[in-house]
């Protein structure tokens, strides 16, 4: 009898839980539709008719390994991964082009004068947010101010703003005058343009790109539309839904069953069991990976020990052993994808040299080697990976490196803020497409430098690049300190990642920017 | 009334335990909600700036009450990374663990008895069956999900692995896509709870009062189910809810092979985020969770053996 009951009991936690089910289905449903409403925004609209939009084919599911899992307030984000997809929602007075050029956006048209200290912009007529506001002077005043240095502690200061002395708007021409010509300016200019007294920014942003931000769902996805009202060539796509999947196992099986049409940022593992259904289009990461050394650290506070480190390690078989070849090798803080900045002759400035390796720690004291530790974040694979190899390429030089992996947090607190580490494999890439994005951070006082490099030319320099006001007198000393910071083996540079993205067979128009960005406006089917 | 009161009781020790030393943990580790939010934007002067609009430099116990009147006024707080409310992220992924636990436990529940029972009065292939249990304990969650998704998922198109459906347009779907992962999930607790239910009961087979219900003319079969099952149950239903309360911890790797909005990803991601809010919230449904399920299985042993029963509580 009792057994009877049990059963009658397990039969009811099944109907129970199959209740539940479809409770907890009903519900992500609803987030999805309430979630606008929530940030009670006026200009992302629920979608408003989810069956219809399942059938529309033009449509597709973008992969991305990181949620964007903070503020979506461009001003406020910080990861890499945030601003690479907000990159299709923000858009500056000026936006980059996958050239590496500048091109109005927010702006019709500038004028700079003659003596390169005032620049007027054209509002571009007839221009809307996201929410179906025009956009005004007051607006593009309003974020520019917003982001000057010695505002609210969330908001990522631009520090180049500070040069402002004087901003003002007139109608729909906003003019700004600095204190001295800087011919980078214009790409600090990028900054997205905000409404200006809407409060919804950190989870319903608004902006004037190509895509608007519909819902996002914690851990699960983002969704994106197509802004109808978009002032340029619009977007292809109706609709992006982009999905997070950071098991590495998932993303290959989300491709192969046809959950997802594009993943950028694989690694050539990936690639290759991935099959013909794919096309794989191959830009590059735009990170300087390279052994940071902290230069105040012994023994690294011997140019002698860092350039032995240089000439002890071999990268090109780095690139063949831990990425099948894939990357662009670098001899100092710069990529190639930059251009004019990146200067090919550093590159090999220090060729694989075991022997002169061994005869500089000679002469610096150290004949038998030393130990030394190579601090890893543990979540990036491909940094690992790098930091193993040396690893093995140490030992011929008597050096006996240990790789000390540690959580992101752990070396954002300790290595990068604390500036407590000998070395560190990672990447660091630039936030804005100027060199001083990559360059300024070496400077002796800078508050991000930290490999605590100390060299008074560069210091000198780097006073007389951003004060210089030709572009090419500019590209020249930005070059000298390239030069500097190879010279003195300020680090172990090793190379630009290459940047792997898997594309559905059918689809076309990724293009590639010299800045970490996910460009979806130009994707479409083929006709 | 007094078992209700001492359950009660527990619960809500439990909770505050549990909750005080998450808390108190995120002090210890390296980084907080600043650097978390900062990245590598982050310089001295920031951190200490945001640190104090956020409150981060205020005392731990002053934070901790804090988040608990809060808590018991019914408000779980702004998540520090998604700056949305807690409960709002949390609700649809709350249901959707709950929804995979459960559909594994009564996998579990529905193979495991069963099986146990049959492999208990068999002699035959004993060797071959020991090892396959073995088999089903050893292979871990996340090698069944990647298996299961490479063949009924890519192979054979039955779900489709990365796009988990809305079960208000597919309820079918849903449930089907749930079942896999609550399959990966519950194999090496099923090898478990059946070898456990086996040697109890071939444990009581042996026992006098079986052999004379036997020799008193009774069938086989009913004896094992009448009688000894009885008996053989208690420890089995105990340790069935230690595994429910295990199935959520393993849910986090289901999840992620899966591709399934669960609790268990967001409570790896809100961890490294710093988000204590989250986190917090997390950990308390999670204690709640335990808890409830150790209180079931005491009602229901009582249920099955009246020794159990307290004071003729239950």
């Amino acid at each position: 009898m009792k057994t009877r009951k049990l059963l009658a009991l397990l039969l009811l936690l099944g109907l129970l839980s199959a209740a539940l089910c479809g409770c907890g289905g009903g519900s992500t449903g609803e987030t999805a539709e309430s979630k606008p409403t929530d940030g009670s925004t006026p200009g992302t609209e629920a979608p408003g008719d989810p069956q219809g939009a399942a059938d529309h084919p033009n449509e597709i599911t973008v992969g991305i390994a990181q949620d964007l899992d903070e503020s979506l307030d461009p001003h406020k984000a910080v990861a890499a991964g945030t601003k690479e997809v907000m990159f299709n929602v923000f858009e500056g007075l000026m936006k980059p082009t996958p050239d590496g050029d500048l091109i109005p956006a927010v702006a019709e048209k500038y004028e700079i004068s003659d003596d390169q200290l005032t620049y007027s912009f054209t509002i571009r007529d007839g221009i809307q947010f996201h929410n179906g506001d025009p956009v005004t002077g007051a607006d593009v005043l309003w974020s520019i101010r917003r982001c000057m240095p010695g505002g609210e502690a969330d908001i990522q200061a631009v520090e180049a703003l500070s040069a402002i002395q004087e901003a003002e708007y007139k109608e729909n021409t906003v003019t700004l005058t600095l204190d001295q010509p800087n011919t980078e300016f214009l790409s600090y200019l990028t900054l997205a343009i905000l409404p200006q007294g809407y409060d919804g920014q950190d989870t319903a942003p608004v902006g004037t790109g190509p895509f608007q931000f519909v819902s996002r769902a914690a851990q699960d996805n983002i969704v994106l539309e197509r802004f109808d009202d978009y002032w340029g060539e619009p977007a292809y796509l109706e609709k992006v839904t982009l999905k997070i999947i950071e098991n590495a196992d998932s993303i290959l099986m989300s491709l192969q069953s046809g959950a997802v049409d594009l993943f950028a940022h694989l690694t050539s593992t990936q690639v290759q069991q991935l099959g013909d259904a794919f096309n794989i289009e191959e830009g590059t990461m735009n990170l300087v990976q390279a052994m940071y050394l902290n230069n105040a650290a012994a023994p690294f506070d011997d140019v002698r020990v860092r350039q032995a480190l240089c000439y002890a390690v071999d990268r090109q078989q780095i690139l063949d052993l831990a990425f099948d070849g894939y990357g662009s090798l670098i001899g100092s803080s710069m990529y190639p994808a930059f251009g004019k900045y990146f200067d090919d002759s550093l590159t090999n400035y220090y060729p694989h040299d075991a022997e002169k390796a061994k005869a500089l720690l000679a002469e610096a004291g150290y004949p038998d080697g030393f130990s030394m530790t190579i601090t890893v974040p543990s979540n990036y694979q491909p940094h690992i990976d790098t930091a193993q190899v040396i690893v093995e390429q140490l030992k011929e030089v008597g050096v006996t490196a240990e790789i000390l992996p540690v959580t992101w947090e752990s070396w954002l607190n300790d290595t990068y803020i604390g500036r407590q580490f000998q070395a560190t494999v990672v990447g660091v890439d630039a936030s804005t497409m100027t060199a001083r994005a990559l360059l300024e951070r070496f400077t002796s006082t800078a508050s991000n430098n930290f490999i605590n490099y100390n060299s008074p030319l560069y210091d000198s320099l780097f006073v007389k690049a951003t004060s210089s006001g030709g572009d090419e007198a500019q590209t020249a000393f930005y070059k000298e300190m390239e030069a500097d910071l190879t010279k003195n083996a300020a680090n172990v540079y090793i190379q630009d990642l290459a940047d792997l993205v898997a594309v559905r067979k059918g689809l076309e128009g990724v293009r590639f920017y010299p800045i970490y960005v996910l460009d979806l406006a130009g994707v479409r089917y083929t006709a | 009334m007094k078992y209700l009161l001492k359950r009660v009781l527990t619960l809500l020790v439990t909770m505050l335990t549990v909750s005080f030393l998450t808390f108190a943990a995120f002090s210890l580790i390296s980084g907080d909600t600043a650097t978390a939010m900062l990245g590598t934007a982050a310089t001295p002067e920031r951190l200490a700036a945001l640190r104090a609009e956020l409150g981060l430099d205020r005392p731990l116990l002053v934070r901790y009450g804090e988040w608990l009147l809060g808590f018991f006024t019914g408000d779980l707080g702004v998540s520090t990374s998604y700056k949305q409310p807690v409960w709002d992220i949390l609700a649809s992924k709350f249901r959707l663990t709950l929804c995979l636990s459960l559909m594994s436990f009564i996998l579990i529940a529905a193979v495991s008895i069963p099986l146990g029972l049959w492999s208990a009065g068999r002699r035959r292939f004993e060797g071959a069956r020991t090892a396959l249990n073995q088999l089903g304990m050893a292979v871990p969650p996340f090698f069944t999900g990647i298996l299961l998704s490479w063949v009924f998922g890519v192979g054979l198109k039955w779900f489709m692995p990365g796009q988990f459906p809305d079960a208000k347009q597919d309820f079918a779907g849903a449930a089907a896509y749930l079942f896999f992962a609550a399959v990966a999930l519950s194999i090496p607790r099923i090898a478990m709870t059946a070898r456990m239910l086996r040697s109890t009961v071939q444990e009581e087979l042996g026992k006098d009062y079986v052999r004379t219900a036997i020799s008193r003319g009774n069938d086989r079969g009913q004896v094992l189910r009448r009688h000894v099952l009885k008996n053989a149950l208690p420890p089995v239903v105990t340790f069935l809810a230690q595994t429910m309360a295990e199935i959520v911890a393993g849910s986090i790797v289901v999840e992620q092979v899966f591709v399934i909005p669960g609790l268990g990803q967001m409570l790896v991601s809100s961890i490294s985020n710093r988000d204590y809010p989250v986190v917090q919230a997390i950990v308390v449904i999670l204690a709640l969770w335990v808890v409830m399920a150790g209180t079931a299985a005491d009602l229901i042993n009582q249920r099955i053996d009246p020794r159990l029963r307290l004071g003729g509580a239950a």
